[in-house]
């Protein structure tokens, strides 16, 4: 443990009282570690009494820095680029960084993800290369890759589907006899608030608790369903409703990049070993538009927006490091300049992805093919042969 | 050659347990596929001989059933899932035509979704509403699924075997009240040679008019042709089997030598596979035609009250009538 971080003088020690954190939190039973202002709490109480702490090296604490940089700086190359018409679409995770650097440097190698279509940050620190779901924003393809090679799923923009897909995956996880130990699989499923209405992830949580799947559900909740606010969705607090289905549920400070990695590490460990599933609601805002197809000015007001500001997961973690001596200005500088240099190498990608030939929509409709799109296939291409030479 | 006399519900049962033996990878989810053994009793017995692990009982919940099943793809198992009654997919709908269709084309071929979707379909058993109706249009309609039905024990055996073996995403409707009727199976003859499951079947000869039926319209449509022989009319029945893709091969060739054609389903009328099947006929077969494609269908109204649904289905009667207005155009 490095010299200047609070967790060696102040392990051990009691949380404070919980009614004291929520007050001071402003929100009832937020996990935290890490204050808006940078200062560290050493341990913090969930709901079921769970104790939370994270024990990271300078270097650890320095990397999860740099991972929350440069999830920001690709994602705002990515909103560039589709203001400048190089992306038809694109969903930013502006201001949810900490939820996803958290979460998703708390995934072990084996583990695998189930993301919506903004984890971003989530599929960065699976070190996945950043321009593998820029196809499908591109509209050069699908968003296709293979869910087992990168223990991550193919982005699901039908809201709350993928639920049901990682708890099938999860049931599977514990057929293959794969729980039980510290080597076991577990598995994690991102999703929204205005998901946490949808059928289809009620039934996720009827079946991970009664099949008991290895199964982490990672709620970002960032206020916002497009335009709808948290309250057209709910009157509970969504961590909440775990209870109601048979599982813990915790609320963490979805900004706080420490506390983010602490709830989830312990409850992908939990689902490892056999114990269950839980969810966790990372308590978080959308900074941005719900995609750069929408005006956020429209449904709410810009002081909401600048509260949020004052909580901003990097500014936070910019202030703790520097507080603590674990980094210097030379040290974000080199971090700055790392950022836009990758940027800059996925904007260049991006400009090269070449358009699909158009006959190519025809393929893997079925994986053993079809006679009826083999002969309209023959059409098409003929169709289109009969230009050749032509104006056309 | 051992052949037994079995029902299609037997049929089926039998050709599930063959699946399960075959691979490991195979396993049966569904409501009430336990312990009861599904309210057909397809699955009797498999949950007591392969375990709940390979049988499982789920919750209530049908788009549970199909989105947990797409993970378990993922993780490569195959999924074979049993929906109720026909008239309770919708639920999953969603799952189906956006999910499991869509895997393997937006993966670029990199995920399989090798599931098959039981689904108890058609009237004829003086059912409550939901519990007799002919959703295959919907599913045929979906690009990425295969659609396929059967029609008489053997091919219940040997087609279940089929598309579980298939990597193709499949629905698979049976039809429910031709469960308990009898058939010649051979339970002993290799998957390997069993009959293609994407093609259509001649399932009796004939010269004069050419009848085009799948799953429980088959029986009728042979009942028609023996009813028309004593007339003295030759009907060639075609089972098709295969409802997505369709295989109309032996059907281009059948209206070619009849210039008569007459499709038969249960479904609705109104953008059913009938006016898909009569477009594909009339493109194909346009001067051989001597009269328009008919079709012989359900009304264009929901599957009304079971007292009515003798009406409502088309039967020998409905089929002959519309074999004579062939011949008189």
């Amino acid at each position: 443990m490095a010299k200047g971080d609070p967790g060696v003088t102040s392990r051990g020690r009691r949380a404070a009282p919980r009614s004291k954190r929520a007050a001071a939190a402003g929100e009832p039973e937020l996990v935290q570690l890490l204050t808006p202002d940078g200062e560290r709490i050493e341990s913090a109480l969930g709901p079921d009494g769970t104790e939370y702490r994270v024990d990271f090296t300078d270097e650890e604490y320095r990397g999860l820095y740099r991972d929350l940089v440069l999830v920001r700086k690709l994602d705002a190359e990515a909103t560039a680029l589709q203001r400048q018409g190089e992306l038809g679409l694109w969903a930013s995770l502006l201001g949810q960084e900490a939820a996803q650097v958290g979460s998703g440097r708390a995934l072990r190698t084996q583990d695998m993800a189930f993301p919506t279509y903004r984890e971003h940050g989530v599929l960065y620190c699976r070190g996945i290369d950043p321009i593998m779901p820029l196809g499908l924003f591109r509209g050069v393809d699908q968003g296709g890759w293979d869910p087992n090679e990168f223990k991550f799923n193919m982005y699901t923009i039908v809201i709350g589907a993928q639920t049901l897909h990682a708890t099938g995956y999860a049931m599977g996880v514990a057929m293959d006899g794969k729980t039980g130990s510290d080597d076991g699989e577990a598995v994690i499923a991102y999703f929204g608030d205005g998901a946490t209405s949808q059928g289809d992830v009620n039934e996720a949580f009827v079946w991970a608790s009664v099949f008991n799947a290895p199964l982490v559900f990672f709620c970002q909740n960032n206020q916002y369903a497009i335009s709808e606010p948290l309250e057209r969705q709910t009157r509970v607090p969504l961590y909440r409703r775990a209870g109601g289905f048979g599982f813990p549920g915790v609320r963490v400070d979805g900004n706080d990049v420490l506390a983010s990695y602490a709830v989830t590490r312990h409850a992908l460990d939990t689902a490892r070993h056999g114990q269950g599933p839980s969810l966790i609601e990372a308590y978080t805002y959308r900074m941005g538009a719900h995609t750069t197809s929408d005006d956020p000015t429209r449904y709410r007001i810009a002081s909401e927006v600048e509260a949020w500001r004052a909580k901003d997961p990097i500014a936070r973690m910019k202030a703790f490091l520097t507080k603590q001596q674990i980094a210097d200005e030379s040290f974000f500088t080199e971090i700055d300049e790392q950022a836009k240099a990758e940027s800059v190498h996925l904007r260049e990608r991006v400009l090269a992805m070449p358009n699909p030939e158009p006959v190519t929509m025809f393929d893997h409709v079925y994986p053993n093919g079809s006679p009826e799109l083999d002969e309209q296939r023959a059409q098409f291409t003929k169709y289109m042969e009969s230009f050749e030479g032509s104006a056309h | 050659m051992a052949t037994e006399t079995l029902t299609l519900g037997k049929a089926l049962n039998t050709g599930l347990r063959k699946a399960l033996e075959n691979d490991p990878k195979v396993v049966i989810m569904g409501e009430d596929v336990g312990k009861l053994g599904g309210v057909f009793r397809i699955t009797d017995g498999l949950q007591k001989d392969f375990g709940d692990q390979r049988v499982i009982d789920t919750p209530l919940a049908e788009s549970g059933i199909i989105g947990t099943a797409v993970g378990l793809a993922i993780r490569g198992f195959r999924p074979v899932c049993e929906i109720q009654f026909d008239g309770f997919v919708y639920p999953a709908y969603d799952q189906i035509v956006s999910q499991v269709a869509k895997m393997h084309y937006r993966s670029q071929g990199k995920v399989r979704i090798p599931m098959v979707i039981r689904i108890p379909y058609g009237g004829g058993i003086g059912a409550v509403e939901h519990h007799s109706e002919s959703p295959e249009a919907y599913f045929s309609h979906t690009a990425g699924l295969k659609v396929v039905t059967c029609a008489n024990p053997q091919d219940g055996y040997s087609m279940i075997q089929q598309a579980i073996a298939s990597d193709d995403p499949i629905v698979f409707l049976e039809p429910k009240r031709r469960y308990w009727e009898k058939g010649q199976v051979d339970v002993d003859a290799p998957l390997a040679e069993a009959y293609p499951l994407h093609a259509a079947r001649v399932a009796r000869p004939g010269t004069d008019a050419t009848v085009l039926a799948y799953g429980p319209m088959v029986r009728t449509a042979l009942d028609a042709a023996t009813a028309a022989a004593e007339d003295g009319r030759e009907l060639e029945v075609i089972d098709l089997r295969s409802l997505s893709p369709l295989d109309l091969t032996s059907a281009y060739e059948s209206v070619k030598r009849t210039g008569r054609c007459v499709v038969v389903h249960e479904a609705p009328g109104n953008l059913g596979l009938g006016a898909e099947i009569a477009a594909r006929i009339t493109e194909e077969c346009f001067y051989s035609l001597e009269s328009p494609v008919l079709r012989v269908t359900g009304f264009d109204t929901p599957y009304p009250a079971a007292r009515v649904e003798e009406e409502y289905l088309p039967d020998l009667d409905r089929v002959l009538d519309a074999v004579d207005r062939t011949f008189g155009w």
